[in-house]
């Protein structure tokens, strides 16, 4: 057997974190530190090698491992990467990296304890994405919760108690019904592949499973409520703003860039090849959620005055993008027979994905740095930022216009291939994603520049300090990732390609 | 032996370079260096740019079409990063090197005293990189990207003063605005794509006769959209936001909050002119479409004609410059609609010699007036701004086509293109043009006559002198625009342009009218007798009378026509339009949204009256255990009658 590559992605950061809790408290913060970055760091090496190692050619699961687990229920410990999964991974590791750095600064007291948790829930995450085994994805996925309630409820804000509830409960409720349909999934399994077959909770096999209709569509519903709720899509996004704004920087980091994602990467795994035909039947419904977030939510996001919220809002506006990217396939099959256009609208969905992890990373980040220093988020409070911090003012700049979908910044490559594939399905869905390009701006702009621009109004604006050392670090490190995967999308696309290809030839058998 | 790729490699890549130099290592290498870097990588590409563009003309070199890099897959299409050199794209390059050139050499002295110099530097450098990238690039890809990158350029510098408000008022409004026109545009890509499958200039125009006939959609109505037409006019909606024709106009003005070199450099000879030129480019796609043409040519007239109009009445030396800009740039367009595309892009180029010169001009009287920019607090600057005077006369008498000036050439051309014209709407397009020529010589010769002529009886007016860094690039600039006009008209009757830019066999206006052409000298003389000379003299006699010779005839004028006014000075209601109506309907609906969908509707009665449901419901049942044991007593009491009862009744029944 290789390497268990994958197994040590998980649970290095998991036990590295476990430790971290049972140190002592009067250890020196600056230890913790710097232990909990090298793991942090040695995860993204390790994720590296994963990404160097990785075949772009076939769309076969790669670095597999496979153990028996819990045996007499055939349930199997069973992980693997393909290229929907890998570059979530990569972008889990990328993150932690950064919610370590910029804790150096803004978290005091209880360091190990973030720290910890923040590992924890990187291992966690990795684990959502890499298990195959359907029992093992919605255990780390449940699990993730723990520390994500924990990080809300302990850093957070003032009405961090109301919001952190609420998020529970919101994706609890979604979850009770992912796991009924996994159930389900297990006694179809059951029936057509007999008792005693290892592949009855393994998902690979969920895909190949013959639904009749019926069954599908509510199959479907099931696992829609539980992956909109985390994508999150209107109308059931509300537990986001809520949940951002009490969450302390790095959770909100956490929250934007990879939470979300495990919406996406849901519909992916387990809706798309599960329910195929379900999927085109409700592929219209979705496509006009997708385009209400885009629009609707975008009008929200700009009458926000709260810098979170606003942020918050915005990355449901462009979280619309990947589902109605994945969902406009189907009618871009009937309309034009093209599959590389489909596949290209695929792949600008999830180049969305990643992209939004770096952005709405970066601005959640940015606007952690002016909390850390005036202890608002409130846009009313701030004016003039430039003229005493000009060197966050240009990172803000860069990550305002990646925003807005700028060429030459990573937010522009997902929404241009989304929104000229959409084209082909209809000239509206285009016309109605496209309108992100003017309402996006709007309130991005809008904000910078009652935040950035003009003279100083407020006292307190005149006495910040400009950001220095991690700080300096964690946005660099992020604006060349914006730019590089704007100016140079090839690599990325290419590692989706085999496995994209895959998934939209399961989309397009029917099962019926 | 003269490479095309290495050097257009090097003329697109020196000011990012230097940009970079500027932009990062600014606070260490310091100004000198900064400005140094910049002006020089600017000037080696001016250079280059020349002797790509004298190969052209003698024919040593031909059009070159190369890939540096594929961005990104499009399912199997690959998008590329590439250039396409040829004629156009050469003319082009070498106007925006040299006023960029003359834009950095001027900043040197206007922006000197600026804390932000080096910062200035970087940005005027990187506008340089952008807009090189948009006009050579060989797809749309490129073309979007070089788009967008001025446009964030123009942002960042109209509001390079982040401190001053109305600047960064109009920078939003600026990056805004000119969103609703890529919104259009990259639907046209969109459609482009859909259509030819593929983004490349050159496959889309091979592809294109087999399009023509093509239905996209049809209307509710039972029209039916031909694809070319919807590209088409999807594209001219980028157009008219670049380019600032009506209804998309309102940034242009605004934008005059930047620097002045700014105005100059983005604001007149360049970035407005990208959507003219992204017309001229694809001109292969627009000659397909009749409609496409004719709403073209309507709205090159419309903004013509009234931006025109709203000069006359403004009284800040740089809206006025901003509006003839507007006024000029709706001449190309006219130009573009009847397929004169050859002599759109002449003007384009004559306007970007004597527009910038008029910038620099203005800019030069304001930094000697210490930042004063209303006309009326000028007058008399005849003598203590000389040179400043006299270039400004040659770039007032191009720009309202005086014979034998640059601009007459371009104008005039265009005027007769208008008149040879098939199209429906070019009959009236025809009389608003010619009218246009007085409009011109009027709004130009008011600003004129006040600022240098009108007598003032203050003494107040400080005026500083110029250094040779700002009065430099004002003869350098004069020159073409004296003489550029006659020199280009050979290389466009010998149709240098062929290669470049198609016109579809029955648009025959401009194949005539160059048929027809004399020699620069006789073409002058010739203006002499023409209805637009005549024009622009009336226009230049009464700016005299209404402001030199009897100064109260203007206020007079004024007050008869007090509500026509009213309307021009507040720029024909756009503003207010789109400040009461747009704006307030967008932040309206937003609040809308969020006050009644999100937290009412969604948040209020979904989620929490769930909760609060679930809590009313285990509140009413917690009342039940009270821990009374006689309560319990009694409840089970109760229930075992009734068990009874239940039974008993089931026996009897």
């Amino acid at each position: 057997m290789a390497f268990p590559l994958l197994s040590w992605l998980i649970w290095i950061p998991i036990f590295g974190g476990a430790a971290l809790l049972f140190l002592r408290k009067e250890t020196c913060v600056l230890w913790v530190r710097f232990f909990s970055l090298c793991l942090a760091m040695f995860s993204f090496g390790l994720s590296c090698v994963l990404l160097i190692g990785f075949d772009v050619t076939t769309s076969e699961m790669q670095w597999a491992e496979t153990i028996p687990w819990i045996p007499s229920f055939q349930i199997f410990y069973r992980l693997g990467v393909d290229g929907l999964s890998l570059p979530l991974i990569v972008l889990t590791c990328f993150t932690t990296i950064l919610v370590i750095l910029a804790s150096y600064r803004s978290v005091q007291n209880n360091v190990a304890d973030y720290c910890a948790t923040f590992l924890i829930m990187q291992g966690l995450m990795c684990g959502v994405f890499a298990s195959l085994d359907a029992v093992l994805f919605y255990s780390f996925w449940e699990a993730m919760l723990v520390p994500m309630f924990l990080i809300i409820g302990r850093w957070g804000g003032q009405n961090r108690i109301y919001a952190t509830m609420k998020f529970f409960l919101y994706t609890f409720f979604g979850s009770v019904l992912l796991l009924v349909a996994i159930l389900y999934l297990q006694m179809v399994a059951k029936s057509t592949l007999g008792a005693e077959s290892d592949g009855l909770f393994n998902i690979l096999a969920f895909q190949n499973l013959a639904l009749t209709m019926i069954e599908q569509k509510w199959i479907f519903l099931a696992f829609l409520i539980a992956f909109a709720i985390k994508v999150p899509m209107w109308p059931v996004h509300t537990w986001l703003p809520d949940a951002h704004v009490e969450a302390p920087a790095g959770g909100s980091v956490v929250l934007a860039a990879i939470l979300l994602k495990m919406g996406g990467y849901g519909f992916l795994r387990f809706i798309l090849p599960i329910t195929p035909d379900a999927s085109q039947f409700f592929a219209s419904g979705i496509i006009g959620l997708s385009l209400i977030a885009i629009i609707y939510i975008a009008l929200v996001a700009i009458v926000q005055t709260d810098m979170k919220k606003l942020i918050a809002y915005s990355s449901i506006s462009h979280m619309g993008i990947v589902t109605l990217g994945l969902f406009t396939v189907f009618s871009i099959i009937k309309n034009t027979e093209n599959h590389d256009v489909a596949v290209a609208s695929m792949e600008g969905s999830l180049v969305q994905m990643i992209s939004h992890g770096f952005i709405s990373a970066a601005l959640f980040l940015c606007v952690g740095v002016l909390y850390d220093r005036l202890h608002s988020r409130l846009i009313k409070d701030y004016g003039g930022v430039v003229n005493t911090m000009p060197i966050f003012a240009a990172f803000f700049m860069l990550f305002a216009m990646a925003n807005v979908g700028l060429p030459g910044t990573s937010g522009f490559v997902g929404e241009f291939l989304v929104i000229l594939s959409a084209f082909q399905a209809k000239i509206w869905y285009a016309v109605g994603a496209a309108t992100l390009l003017i309402l996006g701006a709007s309130y991005t702009l809008w904000m910078y520049k009652r935040v950035i621009f003009g003279s100083i109004t407020q006292p307190a604006v005149a006495t910040l300090r400009d950001i220095q050392g991690t700080e300096i670090c964690v946005l660099l490190l992020l604006a060349i990732a914006i730019l590089w995967l704007g100016l140079w999308p090839e690599p990325l696309l290419n590692i989706l390609q085999a496995s994209t290809e895959h998934l939209l030839n399961q989309m397009l058998h029917s099962k019926l | 032996m003269f490479e095309l790729k290495s050097s257009c490699l090097a003329i697109v890549g020196l000011p990012l370079a230097a940009a970079m130099l500027a932009g990062f290592c600014g606070k260490v290498i310091g100004q000198r260096a900064s400005h140094l870097a910049t002006t020089f990588a600017v000037g080696l590409s001016f250079f280059l740019s020349l002797i790509v563009i004298k190969q052209f003309y003698t024919h040593e070199i031909s059009p070159l079409n190369f890939t540096l890099y594929t961005w990104g897959q499009f399912g199997h299409t690959p998008f590329t990063i590439g250039f396409l050199i040829d004629q156009l794209t050469a003319v082009m390059m070498l106007i925006v090197t040299f006023v960029s050139w003359m834009v950095h050499i001027y900043s040197i002295g206007y922006m000197r005293d600026d804390p932000g110099y080096q910062r200035f530097f970087c940005y005027i450098s990187l506008f340089t990189f952008g807009m090189l990238m948009l006009i050579s690039a060989n797809n749309f890809l490129q073309l979007f990207f070089g788009w967008e990158m001025v446009g964030l350029m123009s942002y960042l510098l109209i509001g390079f003063w982040f401190k001053k408000e109305s600047a960064i008022v109009a920078n939003l409004k600026a990056f805004i605005v000119n969103r609703v026109g890529d919104f259009g545009f990259l639907i046209g890509i969109a459609a482009v794509l859909y259509c030819f499958g593929t983004l490349d200039y050159r496959l889309v125009f091979e592809e294109v006769q087999n399009i023509s006939k093509v239905e996209l959609f049809q209307l509710p109505t039972g029209y039916t959209v031909s694809a070319i037409t919807f590209i088409c006019l999807c594209l001219f909606v980028g157009a008219m936001g670049k380019s600032a024709q009506v209804p998309l106009h309102v940034w242009l003005p605004d934008s005059m909050e930047g620097p002045t070199p700014i105005s100059a450099l983005i604001h007149a000879a360049t970035m407005v002119t990208a959507g003219v030129f992204m017309i001229a480019r694809l001109s292969p796609l627009f000659e397909y479409s009749e409609l496409a043409l004719n709403v073209i040519l309507t709205i090159g007239t419309v903004t013509c004609f009234l931006m025109g109009l709203v000069g006359i009445v403004q009284n800040d030396i740089k809206r006025i410059i901003a509006y003839s800009t507007l006024s000029q740039l709706g001449y190309m367009m006219i130009a573009m609609g009847v397929s004169a595309y050859p002599i759109g892009i002449f003007h384009l180029v004559t306007h970007a010699f004597f527009k910038a010169l008029l910038f620099l001009g203005a800019g030069s009287i304001i930094f000697a007036l210490h930042h004063e920019q209303d006309i009326w607090k000028m007058g008399n600057l005849r003598k203590s701004l000389p040179i400043t005077y006299y270039t400004m006369l040659v770039g007032s008498l191009a720009l309202i086509g005086f014979p034998f000036f640059s601009g007459f050439y371009s104008k005039d051309l265009i005027i007769e293109a208008v008149k040879l014209s098939q199209l429906p709407c070019a009959k009236a397009a025809y009389y608003f043009v010619v009218g246009g020529v007085y409009i011109t010589a009027l709004y130009t010769f008011r600003l004129f006559f006040v600022v240098f002529h009108l007598k003032t009886d203050r003494d107040d007016i400080h005026v500083e002198p110029n250094s040779w860094v700002v009065e430099g690039p004002l003869v350098l600039l004069a020159i073409p625009s004296l003489v550029l006009g006659a020199l280009f008209l050979r290389p466009l009757s010998e149709n240098y342009f062929a290669h470049s830019l198609v016109i579809h066999p029955e648009h025959s206006g401009f194949q005539e009218l160059m048929a027809a052409s004399e020699s620069p000298f006789f073409m002058a003389l010739h203006g002499f007798t023409s209805l637009p000379f005549v024009l622009g003299l009336l226009g230049i006699i009464t700016a005299w009378i209404g402001y030199v010779v009897r100064p109260k005839s203007a206020a007079w004028v004024q007050r008869r026509l007090g509500v026509i006014y009213y309307i021009l000075k507040n720029q024909l209601g756009f503003d207010a339009f789109y400040r009461l109506v747009v704006v307030m309907a967008t932040r309206t609906l937003g609040l809308f949204c969020w006050r009644w969908g999100d937290q009412w509707l969604i948040d209020g009665v979904g989620v929490n009256g769930t909760a609060n449901t679930v809590k009313r419901l285990s509140q009413s049942l917690r009342k039940m255990q009270t821990g009374y044991l006689y309560h319990y007593a009694f409840v089970m009491i109760v229930g075992f009658l009734v068990l009874i009862a239940w039974l008993l009744l089931s026996v009897i029944v």
